[in-house]
């Protein structure tokens, strides 16, 4: 693999964290506990679709046979797809969500705060655009996951089934393949191995406040980084590239 | 627990510094950080503030309108408040 | 909200002083006195207008995960938001008046709040998404025009900033219909059948004629509304026809035609049976759009009940 190579796999991926957990979060509109968090769940929806943009607009650029963002983003087939199994994860109740947004911000948090100092400029400025915007949603996870968590009984019982259920798909976070070191050596992608050890100590902190239990260490699914994704891809693509697919000629 | 649609506060909004903060309107949130993040998530979509304050909205001390006329009213004859209501000799300027 | 009491003589709190104040052109504000039915009508009003943008985030909603382009999917998150904060901004002028958004929510559950007709259609294609902006909106726009002069002060103040927020929803709709009738004959039929469908519900989002409205004549003493029902019909008539026709459309109306004498386009007779069956419940989408405000209405007890339990649980409140 050339470096080249890398660096489009690489911004691909991030490209499609983004948009399969932007298409995620976009399926709470008018669904949520109170419209104000409706808002809330919106705003984080549409920093993630503009993130993806910017990363397949680099992918496509890097890739350079002429296609556009909406080209990557709607006309790939499935195995195609490299976004860490837990984006595709089905909302669940509004604690799943949020125990899914927990694990992911707090990763990404740390991520692009490291990806902000990589030697390729685009990566750096989109990270920290990202950063910034990240910041803002893990806090709301954080605050959300603690509400839930030290709430009432129930709540802590939701919020600590959907802690458990979304363990298994935490690991994939810091896979690292061949596009990773490759790039490592020329100080373009993010180590995550020190990411885990602060990813873990943050989320330690959260779940001790927030009264919840530390998943205990089981399995961890893998299978993104080959485009072998769980049954819920299928779905989410019929949904989202339903309007390239019936009428191939159109332009929006 | 009953269930509620939790408490309501006022929101104020600075659009830059050194202006006054203005009230933009009212979120419900049952405590202050969710406030100040559905105050941002709901009143500063476009950019239109750098700084929010909340405030919960029975907090709020508000002047009667039956006292209109006693409070408001005597500073409408006190006109030597105004600098119109000097006189200045023909040419003063920077005055 | 603390107010000092002062006990002094006074006749403000007169029907006669409050009309006199109206007709001055003067704002009324939440403690100021108002007559019994001034305060209803506007509760009436601002909640059903409030539940209206809430309940128009359903048709809209339902097709952003099909949303054609990163961009588009990104206008239409963002409209159907706003959409969002201007319920959350009417609620909060209605609870200035006494009513909480609780009991808000319980009146539309069951059904003695209403909110805008025009939300009991589906929407069924790609194109609907731009004749809903296009159309709906400029529709409401008009009408929210009018009533940033409304005379109930928290009104009228969140009227201003929804219009100032909603400018870019009317021109996001009609940039969609402009390119789908640009595009192949799929995407020109598509936009024609959503024309075809959503232009007599849109001219019914006026209400009924004048002569036939219940709640206007007050409405219109009180300066609750600015503009009666057919002014502001003809207005969005007046200001869509030619946009139709610029790209292309046919507006499905053979009776409409330009009237020179009087500078306005005459438009044929609207089927008031389908209006009034589609408010008494039997429009196609009456049932889903209610059941599911209250389905997730029901999925938050939960939740907002943590959140209240938490913060009693902390001194995050002031209480």
């Amino acid at each position: 693999m050339t470096t080249k190579e890398a660096l489009y796999n690489y911004s691909l991926r991030m490209g499609d964290n983004a948009l399969i957990l932007g298409h995620r979060l976009s399926e709470w509109c008018s669904k949520a506990p109170i419209i104000e968090e409706d808002l809330a769940l919106t705003n984080v929806a549409l920093d993630m679709i503009g993130r993806a943009q910017a990363f397949l607009k680099y992918s496509a650029i890097l890739k350079n046979e002429g296609q556009t963002e909406d080209d990557l983003a709607y006309c790939r087939s499935e195995k195609e797809y490299h976004n860490h199994l837990i984006t595709e994860q089905p909302n669940g109740d509004f604690a799943h969500t949020i125990a899914r947004q927990l694990y992911i911000s707090i990763f990404e948090y740390h991520f692009f705060s490291h990806l902000e100092q990589s030697a390729d400029v685009e990566f750096a400025a989109i990270a920290a655009k990202a950063v910034k915007e990240v910041k803002y949603h893990r806090e709301h996870a954080i605050d959300w996951t603690i509400r839930l968590g030290d709430g009432t009984a129930e709540s802590h019982k939701r919020m600590q089934a959907a802690i458990n259920d979304l363990w298994m798909w935490t690991g994939e976070l810091f896979e690292m393949d061949e596009v990773d070191t490759i790039l490592l050596k020329d100080g373009i992608s993010v180590d995550l191995a020190p990411i885990r050890d602060l990813w873990k100590k943050e989320l330690d902190k959260v779940l001790l406040e927030a009264m919840l239990v530390f998943p205990e260490a089981e399995y961890m699914q893998s299978g993104s980084r080959k485009g072998i994704h769980t049954e819920n891809m299928g779905h989410i693509l019929s949904e989202m590239q339903y309007l390239q697919r019936a009428y191939p000629d159109a332009k929006w | 627990m009953t269930d509620t649609q939790l408490d309501l506060w006022e929101v104020f909004i600075q659009s830059k510094s050194g202006l006054p903060y203005i009230h933009a309107g009212s979120v419900h949130a049952s405590d202050m950080k969710m406030a100040l993040q559905n105050a941002r998530d709901t009143y500063t979509r476009r950019g239109e503030g750098t700084s929010i304050w909340l405030l919960p909205s029975k907090h709020i001390v508000a002047s009667n309108p039956d006292d209109k006329e006693m409070l408001f009213d005597p500073s409408n004859d006190k006109i030597y408040r105004h600098p119109t209501f000097y006189v200045m000799p023909e040419g003063a300027t920077h005055i | 909200m603390y107010v000092s009491k002062q006990k002094h003589m006074h006749n403000e709190h007169t029907d006669e002083h409050f009309q006199f104040r109206i007709d001055n052109g003067e704002y009324i504000e939440p403690r100021d006195y108002m007559p019994e039915a001034y305060r209803k009508n506007l509760i009436r009003q601002i909640s059903q207008h409030a539940h209206s943008e809430v309940i128009g985030m359903q048709p809209e909603g339902n097709w952003i995960t099909r949303a054609p382009s990163l961009r588009s999917k990104q206008i239409l998150l963002a409209k159907i938001q706003d959409e969002g904060g201007h319920g959350l901004y009417l609620y909060s002028a209605a609870e200035t008046l006494g009513v909480s958004r609780t009991e808000m929510i319980e009146q539309l559950h069951a059904g003695k709040a209403k909110y805008s007709n025009i939300f009991n259609y589906p929407s069924l294609n790609w194109a609907d998404i731009g004749a809903i902006g296009w159309l709906v909106d400029g529709a409401a726009i008009v009408n929210q025009v009018s009533l940033q002069r409304t005379s109930y002060g928290p009104y009228s103040r969140a009227m201003v900033r929804i219009c100032k927020e909603e400018s870019f929803h009317q021109r996001q709709g009609y940039e969609i219909m402009a390119t789908m009738m640009k595009g192949t004959k799929d995407q020109q039929a598509m936009a024609q059948d959503a024309m075809n469908r959503w232009w007599w519900p849109a001219l019914m989002m006026f209400g009924p004629h004048d002569t036939d409205s219940p709640h206007s004549k007050d409405a219109m003493k009180w300066k609750i509304k600015r503009e009666t029902n057919d002014e502001l019909r003809q207005k969005f008539i007046d200001k869509t026809i030619p946009q139709a026709e610029l790209i292309g459309l046919t507006v499905p109306d053979k009776d409409l035609k330009w009237n020179e004498a009087a500078k306005k386009y005459d438009h044929g007779e609207i089927n008031w049976e389908e209006f009034y069956s589609v408010i008494k419940g039997d429009g196609p989408c009456n049932k889903q759009r209610l059941s599911h405000h209250i389905k997730y209405h029901e999925d938050g007890v939960w939740v907002r009940e943590a959140a209240e339990a938490h913060k009693l649980k902390t001194n995050l409140s002031v209480v």
